[in-house]
């Protein structure tokens, strides 16, 4: 099969067949960056706009390098600094990124569909890098890659998501990808940030962490936003740490090899107590440089590079 | 002189209780029962010809959103749905909470204008919701109703006073029915398409609990107190109840609320974002039970137009609302009445003269001496929808391509007839 979509806006969209060419492309550019010379001249000549309408550093940073790595010509676009606080629409804003001939543009906004606003719109492909609490994508892709190179196939294992559900674009991208690879997923947070609605999608909801603990295989953290409190979804970040807080107490009624997962940035203290971050089962920095192994392979098969042959194990990734 | 006869057709007149195949003669503005000169004859045999449609809640734009609409435009867009008579709502710019707006609004009507237009008056000053607005002076400058339509008064202290002081001027009182924290930021219906698509829900229980507080109010007031466009299944329940314990209360549903679901919403067009939002398949069956048992006498449109260029950003920030005026008759025709919910003598009993009631127009009949105000009808015209046809100004609707069944063929206004469907907006001064 081969590729066919010009955009990635969404894992829902995606069929089990593609979303596996991403991780299978993701496999081969990972082995090309751990290599000596880290650069390959795949989209050599191409224009890619990091805009990001809302502020995010790392995924910024993350996309910015992906693509220098693939040798294309980059600029980064924030909020600050552009016309939007003049008043520009969207709108406006890409049909003159468009006019230079940009071929991609990497969209970070606070609304929900504004990708696929700007994606019926311009020729250039267009990469959502997080919608407001819609989805983000290329971390879902970095979630369940690393998850696999760990756990190997997801068919059947156990994931918890864990945390302010309903305001999160990275649980709402990773659920679809952990259901189309046959893994189970349990949500688990404060009934006020996780409704009831959540099951129809097909997932387990839980409001106490204790009870499906043992359970998991991996453990993914979501950021607790302290502006939460004030909107009357929970009293106070002390509550909400010593109720769904993963600590050292909670870790030891853990299966000895869960895996840790956290998109970052983490609240130390908060959602995971700071021993535990920094634990062996923790692979938080392993998602990190994952990051860029999948957004490099996301720019090439939307470019229309051909998929790569690789070898099995690569696919899998290697077993720890 | 001028005289016309409609020749041929049904009339259903719900007012005198007729419903025959007989001629309709009228002689300058008015509904005659002879006629002593030759008259212009047209030929309406096959169709239905009924007292003019009043729509009782429209908004024009005017003063301040030209843009969107026009008092005139938004007049050419009732006329080709089929509508002799529009209530216009005061959410303009500036709102109409003072006598001097409403003449304006009148005067700018009576120059434009093909069908009639009445405006509201707003229920409290700049529509704030703090303090009432001189709602006598705005009786005497001829408001019809006063209302906040676009916001719901939050202050239950505050509409209860407005009831009570409204009753002085046989005024009544119109109600958008908003929990103002309960929906605050919410686009669309909170439910399954909310979260999935990670958008801000706006949950039925912000209207309903808004629907039990003026239900409560009316009783305690003894004023009557109209719900607009309700469109949770709860609401329903709430208005049932009450009108079976003889409380003064109405209820209201606009076209969209009883066809579209929130999945609509899952291409996030801005088309389909409208407050009250789209609700479920569930809400759409209470509905359309609440209309069937007669729960929901009033059939709109909350036409809502909007500039193109406005609707086209992020979902977030589109405003709330869609065009009705020209799709109305089709849709109530197609899903209440061919539908088999309510028979067609009833469904312009409820656009006529139960309209003209609540506000006290002095319209939707046939009597012999009333306004020529008359509206013809295909009830089986199988048509399709194409906005670009549209006489609004704007192009909001989400009923582009939707095919629907049954529509108003000829819109006659005071004697004068100002749209057919074979000619278009006849000229106007
Ligand atoms: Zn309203």
């Amino acid at each position: 099969m081969k590729w066919a979509k010009k955009d990635l806006l969404a894992i829902s969209d995606l069929s089990s067949e593609e979303l596996l060419i991403l991780l299978d492309t993701t496999a081969s550019f990972k082995e090309i960056i751990s290599r000596a010379i880290k650069k390959v001249p795949s989209l050599r000549g191409k224009t890619v706009v990091n805009l990001f309408v809302e502020p995010s550093t790392r995924t910024r940073c993350s996309f910015e390098l992906a693509a220098q790595r693939l040798s294309a010509d980059v600029i980064s676009i924030e909020k600050s600094v552009s016309s939007f606080t003049k008043g520009e629409t969207l709108k406006d804003t890409a049909l003159n990124l468009q006019a230079l001939n940009a071929d991609f543009i990497i969209l970070r906004h606070k609304s929900p569909g504004a990708a696929l606003f700007l994606a019926e719109r311009l020729q250039a492909s267009v990469i959502n890098a997080g919608d407001g609490p819609h989805e983000h994508p290329t971390q879902a892709l970095l979630d369940v890659f690393t998850a696999r190179e760990k756990l190997g196939d997801l068919k059947g294992k156990h994931f918890i998501i864990l945390g302010d559900i309903l305001f999160s674009r990275v649980a709402r991208s990773n659920i679809w990808a952990l259901l189309k690879l046959g893994a189970r997923v349990t949500l688990v947070g404060p009934t006020t940030l996780l409704p009831e609605v959540f099951r129809e999608v097909g997932v387990d909801v839980c409001h106490n962490l204790d009870e499906v603990l043992p359970e998991a295989d991996a453990i993914n953290l979501l950021r607790i936003q302290q502006e939460r409190q004030q909107a009357t979804l929970f009293p106070s970040l002390g509550e909400y740490t010593k109720l769904f807080g993963l600590n050292m107490e909670r870790f030891k009624r853990c299966k000895p090899d869960v895996l840790i997962m956290h998109p970052g940035p983490i609240n130390r203290g908060v959602e995971i107590s700071s021993e535990l971050a920094d634990c062996e089962n923790s692979v938080i920095l392993d998602q990190v440089t994952n990051g860029l192994a999948v957004r490099m392979a996301v720019m090439f098969l939307l470019s229309g590079g051909q998929l790569p042959k690789i070898k099995e194990d690569a696919r899998k990734g290697t077993s720890k | 002189m001028n005289a016309l006869v409609l020749k041929g057709g049904r009339v259903i007149d719900p007012s005198q209780g007729v419903d025959e195949k007989r001629d309709l003669y009228i002689c300058d503005s008015k509904v005659v029962r002879t006629l002593s000169e030759q008259p212009d004859v047209i030929d309406v045999s096959g169709k239905i010809v009924c007292p003019g449609l009043i729509d009782i809640h429209v908004h024009l734009r005017e003063p301040g959103q030209g843009a969107k609409e026009t008092i005139q435009t938004g007049s050419w867009s009732a006329a080709a749905g089929g509508f002799t008579s529009v209530v216009a709502m005061p959410n303009t710019n500036p709102v109409a909470d003072g006598p001097d707006t409403i003449a304006w609004i009148k005067q700018r009507a009576a120059q434009l204008a093909v069908v009639n237009v009445f405006p509201t008056g707003c229920i409290s000053k700049d529509m704030a919701g703090e303090f009432l607005s001189p709602i006598g002076q705005l009786k005497s400058a001829g408001v019809v109703a006063i209302t906040d339509d676009g916001k719901c008064i939050q202050n239950n202290d505050l509409m209860r006073r407005a009831l009570q002081y409204a009753t002085m001027f046989d005024l009544p009182i119109m109600d958008h029915c908003q929990d103002a924290d309960l929906s605050n930021g919410g686009v669309m219906n909170e439910g399954y398409w909310s979260t999935v698509l990670g958008l801000k829900g706006w949950p039925n229980i912000a209207e309903e609990i808004i629907v039990a507080r003026n239900a409560m109010l009316a009783e305690l007031t003894g004023a009557h107190i109209h719900c607009q466009h309700l469109s949770a299944a709860g609401s329903v329940r709430i208005l049932r109840q009450a009108k079976a314990r003889g409380i003064p209360i109405s209820g209201e549903i606009c076209a969209h609320h009883i066809v579209l679901t929130d999945e609509c919403l899952k291409t996030y067009d801005s088309n389909f974002k409208m407050n009250p939002p789209l609700r479920t398949q569930a809400d759409i069956d209470a509905l359309i039970e609440g209309v069937g048992d007669g729960t929901i006498e009033y059939l709109a449109s909350d036409h809502a137009p909007h500039c193109e260029f406005e609707k086209e950003v992020e979902l977030d920030d589109a405003p709330f609302g869609i065009l009705g005026l020209e799709t109305e008759v089709g849709i109530y025709l197609k899903y209440l009445v061919h539908a088999k919910i309510i028979s067609l003598h009833e469904m312009i009993r409820r656009m006529t003269i139960v309209a003209s009631d609540l506000c006290g127009l002095h319209k939707g009949t046939l009597k012999v001496g009333s306004d020529a105000d008359i509206t013809v009808l295909d009830p089986d015209l199988e048509w399709t929808v194409d906005k670009h046809q549209f006489l609004s100004k704007a192009r909001n609707t989400p009923f582009h391509e939707h095919q629907l069944k049954g529509r108003a063929t000829m819109t006659i206004v005071g004697g004068k007839i100002v749209w057919s469907l074979e000619n278009g907006l006849v000229s106007h001064s």
